[in-house]
């Protein structure tokens, strides 16, 4: 019976994050529309969305190739692999074992590697100038998130994203200098990751400071559609990390009834409407920076990371 | 039936030799270019094939031929470690062959290469066997001078004659520091054969710098940094199948030699014989990407990934050095694994890409990214396979690249065990430089891809190219789905690993990894990491082909083919696209202007000029500037100013060697 249940758990965290990716992006732009003292679309619009370009007939430039068309599958696949295998209400989950957080971080540069490929499918050149802007934000925020990783998984002994949420669930680890210093890397990471401002603006059309869009200028229809689904899945992604490493108050483990499991699930819905409205309130608040003031935004993103690493192997304790 | 693996395996050299050999005698008539390239196929795969074997079942043999040195011989033998390394050389060269036999019709004078080819891979498999220092180091020159022929196999291009003179010239040097480092090893009693410098027991008094030495010299063959600026002249010119043995494979033959010295003959190693390596990895592999960014030639762009490669590996043998000096088994046998995984995988996909490469230079005459583009649908197989061995080497999961990444993060994440302060600050340092390379080769690999298989075609000869013939893409193919069964089941090659660390090691190997649960990969313990292949490969196959299934039966599947939207501007003209400098020009602001001094400056016409505007770029690489061209121009002084002793009357070369006596017998005094 045991068995049959952790399937559920799984099976059910594989479709939660699916249902609730657009609804995270609804609720940041309802926000970010009230902050701005507008109405804004209601909070479901993403869904909407989605159907409205899944039932679209899809325009195709005439010299895209087999990879325009299958990337967006691509994509949406390894970035819902990813978001599925992240702690979000339950830790120890069925699956959890077969990718630690170091394969999480490598699964979202598969889905970038073929996002980037994918802008330059076409020739274009807004996909080219958006896809080397991506390659160059990617290059400091890949290692910055690697530097995460390495901080947490050297505080829990282990790579294991489960492990380190319940190691650092059980308060052995207390507050530390180190966890201060990751907690700001990812969080500069997630937004640059997520094409949020400062970095990226995620509504910005014809633009030249664009990135993420500018990659995606060519897709159309479903295709546009999957590739979106991704961009939230990410996003959901990123919020329920740093909500498992640096709050995972309330999180069901495993063997917990099914209370429990209820209460985990409070828990993420309340982190992840507390994330969406910081994120809003912090895009509100913000200005984009130029293109080339990036790499000192990530730049600092992976000192502070590899400044952690280096305060744990110098001493356990900091 | 007791068959003797090695004497196959040195049969089995005698018959690449006696195919060169038959080779130089017909190379006016077409026999050699129809026979060379099948009979070197079979015999590599014969060689891999008894080299794998020898790995699975653990024999060790030895054998001495009456060879050489008179009161030595020629010693030979066949253990884990060579066996593990005979086996890369064995199925590259197979596979090299299998695609020269395509690749090699479209070679405009096939008597330059055809004798040298199967000698060369005889040379590897020679490094590999030897078991005595002399028979070592002839061997390394052979191979050294059979592969600098094949480099000098097209001499009449621009830039190749330079090329195969500056790999003279370093491969010499590096010889030289491998012949002091023998020297040191065999001590005054002269123990040239490897079993008698093993046997020596307890530390060598001068083993931090036969380290030293061996590093100069393996290094230079490999190409770490600063030693490595032979190898991105030196291994794209060669024809393409050699390009890629060399890159992929000859590269493997001096990894081998390094650590049959460090870990094998050297003795209990100290902790600080890590600090050179690791640094030296370090800063090879990202000063290797950086460099392959700013490419623009294909060939080159791999060869600078090469060395990128070779870092990590060194790396990698570093952290095995250190971990071996400090008593945690465990932890060495981690990071040997990865560093030998990825030797392995560095041999499947760089070979891949080489290939790759030398298909897009038939099919072109091109290997410019800049006249390159639009050939995924030209060449759609190459385009496919090519993406393989690309994804591979930027290690993303679920591919090979990413296995030996991974246990290589596994293995810096287990230092902070080491006791010495030294280390603990070093290691995190090589551990971020490792993870700015993992994404720097995704970026580096993004360009190359990107410019040169996507988009629209720059030139005529790049939207006239045809796709390779079935050799080509064959042997392509069966690289491809070694990267990608090497990537999905790591376990089974982590257990064919564990003879040769155990030898190196002197630990058992990583547990067991056929018998995990699921076949996923734990190399320490399962609480503290285990990554599977397996389920992800079928996780994402699930994803992509549900999604794939979902969206076909909602969603409408009208398709309309139009112009490129391009924000309501499409311009039709290929030079509006990309290209490969501009791509990579937010790299080369970011990293390139203090490692490069990139300068970029823009010359605009005064207002109302018709004049056009100017945009102009300067890269200037440090290393060749600050090292190796004043080190020229130093010799060049010296050798100008010794060249006057040529021209001194007799009385002068009198006093000369008077001299010399003076100075010689004042010495000896001295000395005693």
């Amino acid at each position: 019976m045991a068995i049959i249940g952790d399937y559920l758990i799984q099976g059910f965290q594989m479709l939660l994050v699916l249902a609730l990716a657009p609804l995270l992006t609804g609720v940041v732009r309802k926000v970010k529309a009230r902050l701005l003292r507008r109405r804004g679309a209601p909070v479901l619009q993403p869904y909407w969305d989605l159907l409205r370009l899944i039932r679209k007939e899809a325009v195709i430039a005439e010299n895209a190739s087999w990879l325009f068309r299958a990337a967006p599958y691509l994509i949406f696949a390894a970035t819902w692999v990813a978001a599925a295998l992240v702690p979000t209400f339950a830790s120890g989950l069925l699956f959890s074992w077969s990718a630690d957080l170091i394969a999480i971080v490598a699964l979202l540069g598969s889905a970038r590697f073929f996002q980037t490929l994918a802008g330059m499918d076409v020739g274009t050149s807004f996909g080219g100038i958006g896809s080397s802007r991506e390659v160059m934000i990617a290059s400091l925020a890949e290692p910055a998130l690697l530097m995460v990783a390495f901080t947490l998984s050297l505080l829990a002994h282990s790579t294991q994203l489960s492990t380190i949420t319940e190691v650092l669930d059980y308060s052995e680890v207390g507050l530390r200098v180190s966890l201060a210093m990751v907690l700001i890397a990812l969080i500069l990471v997630a937004l640059a990751e997520n094409a949020r401002i400062p970095v990226d603006n995620p509504t910005t059309h014809l633009e030249l400071t664009m990135i993420h869009e500018a990659m995606v200028l060519e897709y159309s229809a479903r295709h546009l559609a999957m590739i979106e689904f991704g961009s939230a899945l990410k996003l959901l992604l990123y919020l329920s990390l740093i909500g498992a490493v640096f709050l995972p108050i309330g999180m069901a483990h495993t063997g917990d009834g099914a209370a429990a499991y209820g209460v985990g699930l409070a828990a993420y819905l309340a982190k992840l409407a507390a994330g969406a409205l910081l994120l809003a309130v912090f895009e509100t608040a913000i200005a984009k920076m130029r293109v080339f003031r990036v790499p000192e935004f990530l730049g600092s993103a992976l000192m502070l990371g590899f400044l952690a690493t280096l305060l744990l192997f110098v001493s356990r304790g900091l | 039936m007791n068959i003797s693996v090695l004497s196959a395996a040195m049969w089995s050299i005698v018959a690449l030799l006696a195919v060169s050999g038959g080779a130089v005698f017909s190379v006016r008539t077409r026999v050699p270019q129809i026979l060379v390239y099948p009979l070197c196929a079979a015999i590599g795969a014969a060689i891999g094939a008894v080299a794998l074997w020898s790995l699975l079942t653990g024999r060790v043999e030895n054998l001495v031929l009456p060879l050489g040195v008179p009161w030595i011989g020629s010693h030979f033998r066949l253990d884990a470690l060579a066996a593990l390394f005979l086996s890369i050389v064995g199925f590259g060269g197979c596979a090299a062959s299998v695609y020269a036999i395509g690749y090699g019709r479209h070679e405009p004078s096939p008597g330059r290469v055809l004798p040298f080819y199967p000698a060369f891979l005889a040379g590897m498999s020679l490094v590999i066997l030897s078991g005595d220092a002399f028979t070592f180091l002839v061997s390394w020159e052979f191979m050294s001078l059979m592969s600098w022929a094949l480099v000098m196999a097209h001499h009449k291009e621009p830039g190749n004659t330079l090329a195969g003179y500056v790999y003279l010239v370093m491969a010499s040097f590096g010889t030289l520091a491998l012949l002091l480092a023998f020297g040191l090893l065999a001590g005054p009693q002269g123990h040239y054969d490897f079993e008698s410098i093993r046997s020596v027991v307890g530390a060598h008094p001068l083993a931090g710098l036969v380290l030293i030495l061996a590093l100069i010299g393996t290094g230079s063959k490999a190409g770490l940094v600063p030693l490595h600026v032979w190898l991105p002249l030196a291994h794209p010119a060669a024809p393409s199948h050699v390009s890629a043995l060399m890159s992929g494979i000859m590269t493997k033959v001096a990894i081998y030699g390094f650590i049959r010295i460090a870990f094998d003959l050297l003795g209990p190693p100290e902790w600080w014989w890590s600090v050179p390596l690791l640094s030296a990895g370090a800063i090879t592999a990202v000063m290797g990407l950086l460099y392959a960014i700013l490419q623009n030639d294909l060939k080159r762009l791999l060869a600078y990934s090469t060395v990128e490669n070779i870092g990590v590996i060194f790396l990698g043998l570093g952290l095995a050095l250190a971990f071996k000096a400090n008593g945690l088994a465990e932890a060495a046998a981690l990071a040997m694994t990865a560093a030998l995984l990825h030797a392995v995988n560095h041999a499947a996909f760089k070979s891949l890409l080489f290939f790759g490469a030398g298909s897009v230079l038939s099919a072109t005459g091109e290997r410019n990214l800049d006249a390159l583009g639009g050939l995924i649908h030209r060449m759609p197989w190459t385009a496919a396979l090519f993406l393989v061995g690309a994804a591979a080497i930027s290690a993303l999961p679920p591919l090979n690249g990413f296995v030996s990444e991974w246990l290589m993060f596994q293995a810096v994440l287990v230092s902070p065990e080491l006791p010495q302060w030294g280390l603990k600050f070093l290691v995190p340092a090589v551990g971020a430089m490792l993870a700015l390379a993992a994404a720097l080769a995704a970026a580096c690999f993004v360009r190359a891809y990107g410019i040169g298989f996507l988009g629209r075609p720059r030139s005529t000869a790049a939207a006239d190219a045809r796709e390779v013939d079935g050799f080509q893409t064959g042997a392509m193919t069966v690289l491809a789905l070694a990267c990608v069964m090497i990537g999905v089941l790591p376990g089974f090659v982590i257990d064919a690993l564990a003879p040769t660390i155990r030898l190196v090691v002197g630990a058992d190997g990583l547990p067991l990894q056929a018998t995990q649960a699921w076949l996923s990969l734990i190399p320490l313990s399962a609480s503290r990491s285990s990554y599977n292949g397996l389920m992800v490969f079928l996780f994402i196959a699930f994803a992509a082909v549900a999604s794939a299934a979902v969206v076909r039966t909602l969603a409408s599947r009208a398709v309309r083919r139009a112009p490129a939207w391009d924000c309501g501007f499409p311009d039709s003209r290929p030079i509006t696209q990309y290209s490969p400098s501009s791509f990579a020009q937010p790299l080369r602001r970011v990293f390139g202007t203090m490692l490069f001094r990139a300068r970029e400056t823009v010359e605009m016409p005064a207002p109302g000029d018709p004049a056009p505007a100017r945009f102009s770029l300067s890269v200037s690489d440090l290393i060749w500037d600050g090292l190796y061209a004043p080190l020229a121009w130093a010799i060049g002084k010296a050798a100008d100013r010794l060249n006057r002793l040529q021209f001194l009357t007799i009385r002068q070369y009198l006093s000369l060697v008077f001299g010399a006596l003076v100075l010689l017998l004042t010495m000896l005094t001295v000395w005693r």
